[in-house]
This record gives structure tokens, C-alpha cells and sequence, in this order.
């Protein structure tokens, strides 16, 4: 016997709430490209003023085209040594805070013990804590114990790694939460200790998040101007150097190593992405 | 085998100690300087002394008050337009960016791959006098609203839109993993219970997506009240948030007991912003 299952009698829609409806649908697609267009013009412009050729300091208004800002990347005073300073700081700074982040993440999310939730708090506030407030009590540390300390590059490394190690546990912690432990205890099964078992099974698995939190910490720390601002002394980072700059009018070099982090960080993230996407249509496929 | 085993109990300790040791000594410490330094009396010169200096709170919210709640309410206004703007595109991607979802939120992250500093002064060249945005402005008659004596940049209105760009993705990014998370059955159900789009969105799919919403704000509006680049590079000293004198007193004026002093009105009032909104929105999603 067969039932026929009888439609639950909807309006038919009307010609109008049809139109409505296609509308409505385009609207929302229209309105997301001008979102993106939104987004993504003020990075077109720095690009393109970084071939603008300016008659003086002011690289506000379009004068022309130009390679030589791109050939003479290095042609301001401070540009170089300041970038090298930026380099050298992410670098060491997103490696420190990887490791003591995925330290703490394997903790939190391996092991019950005791001031489990203080550690959570304890690793939240610094996220939730206005960056001049991180600065400026950083500043005050150092400055009643300059006995021990100059302000300079070890300043700076130590302000990086604090306000980075948050990024990396809450990076790695989400990565591992969906770990499947048993891979862990089949190894154990299998006779290695837990050294063998970390290194051979648990480290390769979370490899990835630990990749991505040095990238997310390296890319925060390259970024940092406030907390620097206030740690710096007379050393100076890209974006400080960029910060004195405007005072006086940024030379087009700014736009230049601007860009090129730019063009840097998208790509090593396209890749990431149309690796995933190729991924996942192999999946389905 | 070995001392993993016989101290078990050990191990988290261990993994935890020097992360949470470098997070003590410079996060928690420094906020321990910071308050003994806001009730210190005296000047550079003749040095600090330590003397219960209350009156440091009470100068700074006497003789700073207009910047805090101007900080407060650039925030806030730049955190609701946030929340408006990207909402729909958070939508947008989560509902409808098939394939393409994880190419389109790279094009949110984007401008945070331009240094912070640098995607800011290119709101100087696009906001600029005579440029489009002020022409466009003059030519449907907004400009004498949004803008002063002709012109936008150093006024309120580009300190304001310099935050609502420069923190827009930390808007857009949760309200995105919330409305992804939402089972699209869920509004199939509502709809075939004859409940109308607008229903169904407003019954269903919002009310799901508070955690977004929720996380959103918190993200744009905490580091958007500490700013001071946008109001320093966009705007005029008359429109100078409590960063922007919380840090010319500490690394200009050296009034440093002063600048402490406001650096924890600022914190505490953000403190109990976000805990009276966590009480009204009622999520426990706060820590994670």
C-alpha cells in the first residue's frame, strides 16, 4: 500500500514576493563584494602608493609612476636596521611563546589537576587586557629595575613573548581538543614510554597547530606597535619607525615594506587555504 | 619508566611552569608595579615616593573624564557598526560561501596582514580634503553632518571610522564560527512550521548566533577603548581618547604615578562593562 504524502499546502508565491526574494538573495551578495571592496581598498591604496613618485615628503597625493621606491627599498636612514630589528624580534619571540604555549595547551587539555581553571583565567586576561594597559605596566616593571635591565632588545623580546603566549595555548588548545587520545594509548599498548609516544605520535599529529600558532605569533609580534612603543627605549621596530615617520610624512618605503609583508603573508596563507580546498574536494570526491 | 611515571601527578606542572612563571612575572607582576605606582606621589626629578596618593584617581577622572567617556563612546559606536556591517557578510559566507568559505575569510583577515600603523595612514590619504569620500560626502549634502568646517579627517567622525576598520575582522571572525556552527535544519524546521524568513531569522538563527555576537563585541570594543593611533593619526586634539594621555603622560610628561592611576580607571571600568554585559546577554562563553 502506498500513502501519498499530501503536501502541507503552502502560499504559492505571489510574482511579487518571487521578484522580493531574488532581490532579497542578490542584495545580500551585492552587499558582501562592497563589504569586501570596503576591506580591501585601503591595502590597494598603500600598494599603489608605493609606486607613487611624490616631488617631496608627502606621499598623500598620486604623482606618477615609479619603480625606484621598490629598487631603493632600503633608501631612508633607520629603514633597514629597524626591519632587521622586527625580523629578529618576531622570529625569537614566536618561537619562545610556541613552545611555552603548547606546553601549557597540552596541560589544559591532557591533565585534571588542581588550578586547572585559574590557569584558563590566567591565560585569558592577558587577551582581554587593553594593549596600553600591557604596556604601561610593563614599563613600570622595568622601570624600577633598571639596575638590572636596559630598555632595548631584551625588553622588547620579553613584552612579545607575554602578550604571544596567550595567542599560542588558545591556537594549539583547539587543535588538540579534538585529538584522539586512543593513537596515544595504543602506542603506550605497543611498549613506548612517554617520551617515544610524544615524539613519534602526539607531535607529528599536532604539527599543524604548532606551525600555525609561530605564524599567528610571528605575524602579532611584526605588527606590534603599542606595547613596543612603550618598551622600545631608543631602539626602534618597523611599525615605531613608521609611527615616527608620519610625524614628518612617510616616505613611500613605508608602502613598500608594507606591501611586501603583505604580499608575503597572503601567500603563505593561500597556499594554506587551496591546500585545504584540494583537500576537501578530494574528500568528497 | 623513569620519572614521567613514578610522579604522574607532576607532569602538568611541569608543562605549565614556565609559561605560566613568564605570563606572572610579566603580566601579573607589572599590573602590581602599576597599582603601587598609581598611589605614589612626586615628580622625575625629585623621584617617587610611595604615600597613598587616592587623590591620583580622583585627578584623573576629575581632570579626564571627558576623554574616558569620549574613549567609551568612539568604542561603543564603532563596535555597534561593526556588529551591523558584518553581520550580513558573516551570514553571507557561513550560508552561502559553499567552497569558497575559506577563501573568503582570508579576505576578512587581509587587512590585518598590512601593519596596523600603515592601513591607518591609508585612511589619511583616503579621507583626505578634496579626496572622493569628502566629495562624495558634499555632493548628497552628508558632508555638513558628518564632517566640519568641509573637511573629515580631524574630526570624530574619522576616529570613528578608523576603529570600526582597524578591529572589523575581530567582529567579523566570531559572529562567522557562531552562525556556521547553527544547524540549517533547524531553519528548515522553523519554515516548515510556517514561521516567515524574517521569523525564523529573528526566532532562530539570531538568537543562535549570540555567542558571535557576544565574543564579537567584547574583541572590538576592548582594544578599541584603549586605542589611541586612530585618534593620534586621524583626528585632532580635540579628539583625543585616555590612551592618547595615558601615553603622552607616561612617555612625554613622565607623570607616571598619574598615568598609572588612569591606566586602572581604564581597566576597571572595562572590567565591569563586560561583566554587567555578560550578566544582561547571560552567555558563559566568556573564557572559552
Amino acid at each position: 500500500m502506498t500513502t501519498v504524502v499530501v503536501p502541507a499546502k503552502r502560499p504559492r508565491p505571489s510574482a511579487l514576493s518571487a521578484t522580493w526574494a531574488f532581490v532579497k538573495r542578490h542584495i545580500l551578495t551585492v552587499y558582501s563584494l562592497l563589504f569586501f571592496v570596503y576591506l580591501l581598498l585601503p591595502i590597494a591604496i598603500v600598494i599603489a602608493f608605493s609606486f607613487n613618485n611624490p616631488p617631496g615628503k608627502f606621499n598623500y597625493v598620486w604623482h606618477g609612476f615609479t619603480l625606484k621606491n621598490w629598487q631603493h627599498w632600503d633608501g631612508v636612514p633607520d629603514l633597514r636596521n629597524a626591519i632587521f630589528l622586527s625580523l629578529k624580534i618576531a622570529l625569537f619571540a614566536s618561537i619562545l611563546a610556541t613552545a611555552l604555549g603548547t606546553a601549557i595547551a597540552l596541560a589544559l587539555v591532557r591533565y585534571r589537576f588542581r588550578g586547572r581553571a585559574s590557569t584558563n583565567i590566567l591565560v585569558f586576561l592577558p587577551l582581554s587586557t587593553p594593549e596600553i594597559v600591557l604596556g604601561a605596566s610593563l614599563l613600570t616593571l622595568f622601570l624600577n629595575v633598571t639596575s638590572f635591565i636596559t630598555f632595548g632588545f631584551w625588553t622588547i623580546l620579553i613584552a612579545h613573548v607575554m602578550f604571544c603566549i596567550s595567542f599560542a595555548v588558545v591556537t594549539v588548545k583547539a587543535r588538540l581538543v579534538g585529538f584522539d587520545r586512543h593513537l596515544e594509548e595504543a602506542a603506550m599498548d605497543l611498549g613506548a614510554n612517554e617520551v617515544t609516544t610524544f615524539t613519534k605520535v602526539t607531535l607529528p599529529l599536532i604539527a599543524p597547530a604548532i606551525l600555525a600558532a609561530l605564524l599567528l605569533c610571528f605575524a602579532i609580534s611584526i605588527d606590534d606597535f603599542v606595547v613596543t612603543y612603550f618598551n622600545a627605549g631608543n631602539e626602534q621596530t618597523f611599525p615605531l619607525f613608521v609611527w615616527g615617520a608620519a610625524r614628518v610624512g612617510a616616505p613611500p618605503q613605508v608602502n613598500v615594506i608594507g606591501s611586501a609583508i603583505f604580499v608575503i603573508a597572503l601567500t603563505i596563507m593561500l597556499i594554506n587555504v587551496l591546500v585545504q580546498m584540494r583537500r576537501e574536494k578530494r574528500g568528497l570526491a | 619508566m623513569g620519572f614521567f611515571h613514578r610522579h604522574r601527578g607532576l607532569t602538568p606542572y611541569l608543562l605549565l611552569a614556565p609559561g605560566l612563571l613568564w605570563l606572572g612575572l610579566f603580566f601579573l607582576v607589572p599590573l602590581g608595579f602599576l597599582a603601587y605606582q598609581s598611589l605614589q606621589s612626586g615628580t622625575i626629578d625629585f623621584g617617587y615616593a610611595f604615600t597613598w596618593q587616592w587623590s591620583n584617581y580622583w585627578d584623573a577622572i576629575r581632570d579626564y573624564h571627558g576623554h574616558f567617556i569620549r574613549s567609551f563612546l568612539y568604542a561603543g559606536i564603532a563596535t555597534l557598526i561593526a556588529l551591523v556591517v558584518s553581520y550580513p557578510v558573516a551570514y553571507w559566507i557561513a550560508f552561502r560561501g559553499g567552497r569558497w568559505k575559506n577563501l573568503l575569510l582570508l579576505g576578512i583577515v587581509a587587512p590585518f596582514f598590512v601593519t596596523y600603523l600603515i592601513r591607518t595612514l591609508a585612511w589619511e590619504t583616503i579621507l583626505a580634503d578634496h579626496g572622493l569620500v569628502v566629495n562624495t560626502l558634499r555632493d548628497v549634502h552628508l558632508l555638513g553632518i558628518l564632517g566640519e568646517n568641509g573637511r573629515i579627517l580631524a574630526t570624530s567622525t574619522a576616529v570613528v571610522a578608523g576603529i570600526t576598520y582597524n578591529f572589523l575582522p575581530f567582529m567579523a571572525l566570531p559572529l562567522y564560527v557562531s552562525l556556521e556552527q547553527i544547524d540549517g535544519r533547524l531553519i528548515e524546521a522553523a519554515e516548515d512550521l510556517y514561521s516567515s524568513k524574517l521569523q525564523a531569522f529573528l526566532r532562530v538563527t539570531f538568537p543562535l548566533s549570540l555567542p558571535g555576537v557576544v565574543a564579537g563585541t567584547l574583541l572590538t570594543f576592548i582594544p578599541a577603548a584603549g586605542d589611541f593611533i586612530n585618534a593620534q593619526l586621524l583626528g585632532s586634539p580635540k579628539n583625543h581618547m585616555i590612551g592618547n594621555v595615558i601615553q603622552s603622560k607616561f612617555l612625554e610628561l613622565t607623570d607616571y604615578p598619574a598615568a598609572a592611576a588612569m591606566s586602572f580607571v581604564l581597566m576597571a571600568i572595562i572590567v565591569i562593562m563586560v561583566l554587567v554585559y555578560a550578566r544582561i546577554v547571560g552567555t558563559e562563553q566568556l573564557t572559552g
